[in-house]
């Protein structure tokens, strides 16, 4: 185990989720999702657009509240997990506004002022981290740019360094493969594998089956509750896939097709 | 008027309004609101909150009005119908299908329309003009120092949460992830927002205070990359633009809530059109070397 997690989070699961509800102003987005991951696990949550994968990543943020269920992160509550920066977003490309005036250097940095006190100023350890960060995802040289002028392969990896620098244990992607350059997808693939090495566990919310087949470990699939969860190679079932996506069968077990082409129709 | 600007030199048009105890007043309230409005005004850029300016700033009028004939600091009556009408606002668009910005434009001018209403039917000696077009040559000893300490609080409170609010402003979703209470940042800028509009009326008035908040902001935004530099920038032009404008107005003897926002406006325009980077004539050489 890496030593950089703090000692009770050695000894439970990353995430358990138990019979999550949730539900808007009485419609309900999500009901009955229960999950355990445990630690060095990369898990793939797998559905169509409003199948609830939003609503399911935003309850373990703790951005909505359950109507039913509980949710631990490293078997403490949500929000005492992310005051300890046990849990770290990575959001995707489309939600953030890029012609902010920070620099990539500033972003990665934004991962360490949970650390820092109230007026966040950086210490000798917060810059240190920061250019480890920003070393692994091979960003270091562009650091002084400003986050606009970035590709978006590195804009991608900016957001991954943030992550790391901020340290946590579990690291939830929304749509990490979406729009990034062959070799940004590459590297980001050798680091999840680095991460899950080091005791990490990693949700990646995605609609492209063919990452899910090349990197998980596991797979969940959901439709407005878990239809199929477990290991990957058991749970990729063409039955199953035909539950998610309502009897359109993308295939992703045989044949290069794009499975994205039948999933955006 | 004209024979005798020829005539002045520009030492002496520096110098001749200083020798006045009400200039100076003027250009010190002038150069501090600037300096607050324009730092405010990086958020409000950023965060997209120049509707949300305009809807607060309008709505403080009750406010005030309600303040003074009660005898209470004014600055107390803006605060409560500023963070009033945000409340409100986010009420109305929950409870309805209505849009957001129907919404606001809706809650400012009935807000703003019962401050007319109310100054002209509550008896005291409060002056319609000063409130809607600002008079800082005309302020009175009361008012500097309410002004001081509200824009110590502002600036306080913008240093101390400067980081904070910056990332609430960039990524509020990774904010809350990493535990900081957004909810409150969202509250503590809408506050800052209203105290602001208070100090800023002072200076150029309820209709025209919406510019101290964002033209400051936009025209730093043009000129820079960096956040830091960006409300440095913002903070200089608006004060500066306060001190030129209050003498302005002093020598050609014209409204100066106006003035000053029309020099705002010109160096916004300078920037607008000559920005390094992002100006319409852009450097090209300097983005080669960038």
């Amino acid at each position: 185990m890496n030593p950089i997690f703090k000692s009770h989070e050695k000894d439970f699961m990353r995430i358990e989720a138990e019979q999550v509800c949730v539900d808007y102003n009485g419609t309900v987005a999500l009901y009955d999702a229960s999950l355990n991951l445990k630690a060095g696990s990369i898990c793939g949550l797998v559905g169509m657009n409003g199948a609830g994968k939003s609503t399911f990543f935003k309850a373990l943020m703790g951005f909505v509240r359950p109507s039913r269920g509980k949710i631990r992160i490293n078997g403490i509550k949500v929000n005492h997990a992310q005051k300890e920066q046990s849990v770290a977003y990575v959001p995707q490309n489309e939600g953030i506004d890029y012609s902010f005036p920070v620099s990539v250097w500033d972003v990665v940095m934004m991962g360490r002022y949970g650390a820092m006190n109230i007026f966040r100023i950086p210490r000798e350890s917060d810059r240190r981290a920061v250019v480890h960060a920003l070393e692994r995802v091979d960003l270091l040289d562009l650091r002084e740019r400003p986050i606009g002028s970035l590709s978006g392969g590195q804009r991608k990896r900016a957001f991954l360094a943030r992550a790391i620098a901020q340290r946590a244990s579990v690291l939830l992607l929304d749509e990490p493969f979406s729009g990034v350059d062959v070799p940004t997808e590459k590297l980001m693939a050798e680091l999840f594998l680095q991460f899950r090495q080091e005791g990490h566990t990693i949700l990646i919310s995605t609609h492209d089956l063919n990452h899910v087949r090349d990197f998980c470990d596991f797979v969940v699939l959901i439709n407005k509750t878990v239809l199929a969860y477990g290991e990957t190679s058991e749970v990729f079932t063409s039955e199953n896939l035909n539950k998610t996506f309502g009897g359109i069968p993308p295939n992703p077990l045989s044949g290069p097709t794009s499975s994205k082409d039948f999933i955006n129709e | 008027m004209s024979e005798f600007l020829i005539s002045i030199t520009p030492i002496d048009w520096l110098l001749d309004p200083l020798t006045h105890d009400f200039m100076r007043r003027a250009l010190m309230v002038s150069a501090l609101v600037g300096g607050v409005c324009g730092l405010l005004s990086c958020y409000m850029t950023l965060k997209g909150w120049a509707l949300m300016g305009d809807a607060v700033s309008h709505a403080v009028m009750p406010g005030v009005v309600v303040a003074y004939a009660l005898g209470l600091p004014f600055s107390l009556g803006a605060f409560v119908f500023g963070v009033g009408s945000v409340a409100l606002i986010g009420f109305v668009k929950q409870k309805s299908r209505i849009k957001e910005d129907t919404v606001i434009g809706l809650v400012f001018t009935g807000f703003f329309a019962l401050g007319l209403v109310l100054v002209s039917k509550i008896k005291s000696n409060i002056d319609l003009m000063q409130i809607l077009f600002g008079s800082p040559l005309g302020i009175s000893r009361s008012d500097v120092n309410q002004t001081l300490i509200i824009s110590f609080i502002v600036i306080s409170i913008l240093l101390i949460f400067r980081k904070d609010l910056m990332l609430y402003c960039f990524d509020a979703k990774h904010a809350r992830s990493i535990g900081i209470n957004t909810g409150i940042l969202h509250y503590l800028l809408l506050t800052l927002l209203s105290l602001s509009a208070v100090v800023g009326l002072q200076t150029v008035g309820i209709i025209l205070v919406v510019a101290m908040l964002i033209t400051p902001g936009a025209t730093a935004y043009l000129l820079t990359d960096r956040f830091d530099q960006m409300t440095l920038l913002a903070v200089i032009s608006s004060s500066f633009s306060s001190i030129l404008g209050v003498y302005i107005s002093y020598w050609s003897d014209i409204e100066t809530g106006g003035s000053i926002v029309l020099v705002q406006t010109l160096i916004f325009l300078i920037a607008f059109l000559f920005a390094p980077r992002y100006g319409i004539f852009k450097n090209q050489t300097f983005i080669n070397n960038n």
